[in-house]
């Protein structure tokens, strides 16, 4: 096979496999500090007994995110040399400040998070709990930046062939920059809420009726239903602003082959590249031009306009309807679980049944809103600047078509044994409810805890 | 020769760069090293290691990300270069971070019945990440040279470095631990340090024949004047190492970090004499540092923030090793 659509097919599954973790931890850290804050305020131990349950999945899934990560540095390396030889000057100061900034940050202050707790006092741990948390997010800050800068390129010029850059504030607040990361931030906390509200349920369904349960079932259900509609919102500012930035990615995503008014929006079809067509399509007549242009006669971008230079169809168009359709379902699973939380104190099991499984909806979101707009930036790397195929190293398909079955083994285990141990986490949670062993808290440091305490 | 910033920039770069890798192959190197050691050592004696670097072992992997990264942004010419060069290698070397990174808190997380699984996977972990390193070490010092002779030394210095760092994790669980797994781990550390000089030794005598380059670096007056108290001293170091392990440990627990120490020392001198073979080259015989460097702008705007942040980091690490300074207890989460 073509090295450049293995390199391709490596990076998307190093990309997603890794995805998922920081999903995960930029928010959860802040859910940590949330259930710090409230003990610290309460006193009551129920809420640092859901402060040690989720700090184990936190571990876990930062180690996760630390060690994909760092295969990722080394891949634009092995895989996309082209891709720094034209914009490193752009890209690398970017990654730069997020090793200086965030990486050493999170890692020297996660130690006292996890282990520290009774060897520091109190304020110094949740000081470290802020630190990380803050560390997660100044990570996403810089990352989204380069990725919104690879969209939405700004602030640079081209010299001897090479990218040099001219204005930082208009390379690291490019045009798509504030959406996507809001869009992002967002993403990370519906993830998180969903998890912890699908775990709590699992430990519900066991017949777990503890404070600690409680209290973690309330914060991922409201948190839930409270960010979903804003991420609704945010999500469609965001298409609007890429309507104006990159409207061939629009026109993939509505599989839309000709430039129009009166443009349906299509809720089903199988798009066929090759006749320039929808087959089977079901669709809502102007729905698309009301959509994005807030009327029936909205003028909106087809694939005509752009030969050649438009990204596959089919994967565009399925990738931002499954993150859709998650979305419209976890607004329907979040107002309902809120609602029998609110007025009733309690959760239907048929419900309760189905928000274990919604625990991985934030994944699902993540996964096809990213593939929507990084296979909707091709045939690009960085738009309008360096093509994906002139990125691609000069190593050869073999090497990289084993090298890729590996990790995809290596992918699939690793994922079975992390949800396993999740679960393994919460049926543990359970099992103790609120009578799990806890240390006497204290306002000061106690230095050497006795062995076996 | 007048100060200007675009031949000073790629020169501190290379600095930094080096720096962070010294920094990296010596906090890293322990951690690996335990790794390696946990093929010796009884299960509640793992449990102790483990808590000997639980809490450092993210910060300290982070340094090679430094490494890269600044390898990355500040010569993106040899970044490409060299990591395509080495491919497999670093794919194998990502593997064992991989494993071993996820392992350390598979293992604590597990059914108990799984931990031994994972206990294993910690073990090998280390072991292909300490061995692709030395490999990856030996083609770069022969100038990228696949051909089998290149192999076979990469090969010798994979061996060569492993056992280093399992002197080096020794160390460590000298410095961080009391009672018999104390005493087990100075004689891991004398069977390591055996390894290791013998490694070198071999190392010393294949380098000039592998390398014409590196031999006429070294053996030319006045030059050898200048460089001979880098192996002469490591040498000593070494020896002296070698005794003290018979007297070790020493009543009250006395000098318990020394061997961690003297052992960082002889990585340093080694690395300096690393760092002279290879000057101005980035890429060995192909790319100077000025050569594969990204462009001044970009290079004044890292170092403008590595400046502020790196004393910063330095600072709160030492605090982080504080907090947990001493000798390991259990490691738990409340």
């Amino acid at each position: 096979m073509d090295p450049l659509i293995l390199s391709r097919m490596q990076f998307g599954a190093n990309i997603s496999f890794h995805i998922l973790f920081p999903t995960i931890t930029i928010a959860l850290g802040w859910v940590l500090l949330f259930f710090k804050l409230r003990y610290n305020a309460t006193g009551d131990s129920a809420w640092i007994r859901a402060y040690f349950t989720w700090v184990k999945v936190f571990a876990l899934s930062f180690a996760m995110g630390v060690v994909t990560g760092v295969t990722m540095s080394f891949q634009f390396g092995t895989n996309w040399p082209g891709y720094m030889e034209k914009v490193g000057n752009i890209a690398g100061p970017l990654l730069a400040y997020e090793i200086l900034t965030a990486f050493f940050l999170e890692a020297a202050f996660l130690g006292i998070m996890l282990f520290g707790f009774r060897r520091v006092s109190n304020r110094i741990h949740t000081l470290a709990t802020v630190l990380v948390a803050g560390g997660t997010t100044v990570s996403a800050f810089w990352i989204i930046a380069l990725n919104s800068w690879m969209q939405t390129p700004a602030g640079f010029e081209i010299r001897d062939g090479v990218a040099h850059a001219v204005d930082w504030w208009a390379i690291v607040f490019n045009p798509s920059m504030p959406y996507r990361l809001t869009h992002m931030l967002l993403a990370s906390g519906l993830t998180v809420s969903f998890l912890i509200a699908g775990l709590s349920a699992l430990r519900y369904l066991k017949g777990d009726r503890s404070e600690s349960m409680w209290k973690a079932l309330r914060t991922g259900v409201f948190t839930a239903a409270i960010l979903i509609p804003i991420q609704i919102f945010a999500g469609d500012q965001h298409g609007l602003n890429t309507l104006e930035h990159q409207p061939q990615k629009i026109a993939a995503m509505e599989a839309n082959w000709n430039t129009g008014p009166n443009v349906p929006l299509v809720l089903f079809a199988l798009p066929d590249e090759a006749a320039k067509e929808n087959r089977f399509e079901i669709a809502i007549p102007d729905g698309a031009s009301l959509v994005l242009r807030h009327s029936t006669s909205g003028v909106v971008p087809g694939l005509n306009d752009y030969p050649g230079n438009h990204p596959p169809v089919f994967p565009v168009f399925w990738g931002f309807r499954i993150m859709v359709g998650t979305g419209i379902l976890m607004l329907i699973v979040s107002w309902s679980a809120a609602f029998f939380l609110k007025r009733r104190h309690s959760l239907p099991k048929p419900l309760a049944l189905l928000m274990v499984p919604m625990g991985l909806s934030g994944w699902l979101a993540t996964l096809a809103g990213w593939y929507t707009t990084e296979i909707g930036r091709q045939p690009w790397l960085v738009t309008g600047v360096l093509k994906t195929a002139d990125a691609v190293g000069p190593v050869a398909g073999s090497h990289v078509a084993l090298t890729l079955a590996i990790y995809l083994i290596l992918y699939a285990l690793l994922l079975i044994a992390y949800l396993g141990v999740l679960v393994h986490l919460a049926l543990k949670a359970a099992k103790d409810g609120d009578s799990s062993p806890l240390p006497g808290v204290m306002k000061t440091a106690m230095s050497q805890p006795a062995a076996g305490e | 020769m007048s100060f200007d910033w675009p031949t000073a920039l790629p020169l501190i770069f290379a600095g930094l760069m080096g720096l962070a890798i010294l920094i990296y192959v010596i906090l890293d190197g322990f951690d690996l090293g335990i790794g390696i050691l946990f093929a010796a050592a009884e299960d509640a004696e793992q449990d102790t290691m483990i808590a000997a670097i639980g809490p450092f072992w993210d910060a300290n992997e982070t340094w090679l990300v430094l490494a890269v990264g600044l390898l990355l942004v500040a010569f993106p010419m040899a970044h490409g270069v060299i990591l395509t060069a080495l491919y497999i290698p670093v794919f194998v070397l990502l593997i064992g971070l991989i494993l071993r990174g996820v392992a350390f808190d598979f293992r604590a997380k597990v059914p108990t019945e799984r931990k031994h699984r994972w206990n294993r996977i910690f073990f090998l972990g280390s072991l292909i990440a300490s061995l692709a390193q030395g490999y990856m070490l030996g083609v770069y010092v022969l100038g990228l040279d696949v051909g089998f002779g290149g192999m076979a030394f990469g090969v010798l210095v994979a061996f060569c470095l492993a056992a280093a760092y399992a002197a080096m994790g020794a160390a460590w669980v000298i410095y961080k631990t009391e009672g018999d797994l104390q005493k087990k781990a100075v004689r891991w550390l004398r069977t390591a340090l055996v390894l290791t000089a013998l490694g070198m030794a071999a190392v010393s005598l294949a380098t000039p024949f592998a390398s014409l380059r590196i031999f006429d670096k070294w053996f030319v007056w006045p030059a050898m004047l200048y460089l001979s108290p880098l192996p002469i001293l490591s040498a000593i170091l070494f020896l002296w190492l070698w005794r003290q392990t018979f007297h070790l440990p020493k009543p009250d627990d006395r000098h318990s970090l020394t061997p961690f120490l003297t052992l960082a020392a002889i990585f340093a001198l080694g690395f300096a004499g690393l760092a002279w073979s290879f000057y101005p080259f980035v890429v060995p015989d192909r790319l100077t540092i000025w050569q594969a460097a990204s462009a001044p702008e970009s290079l004044a705007i890292i170092l403008a923030g590595t400046v502020v942040v790196l004393p910063v980091i330095i600072f709160y690490s030492f605090y982080a090793y504080r907090v947990f300074g001493g000798k390991a207890t259990d490691l738990t989460y409340d």
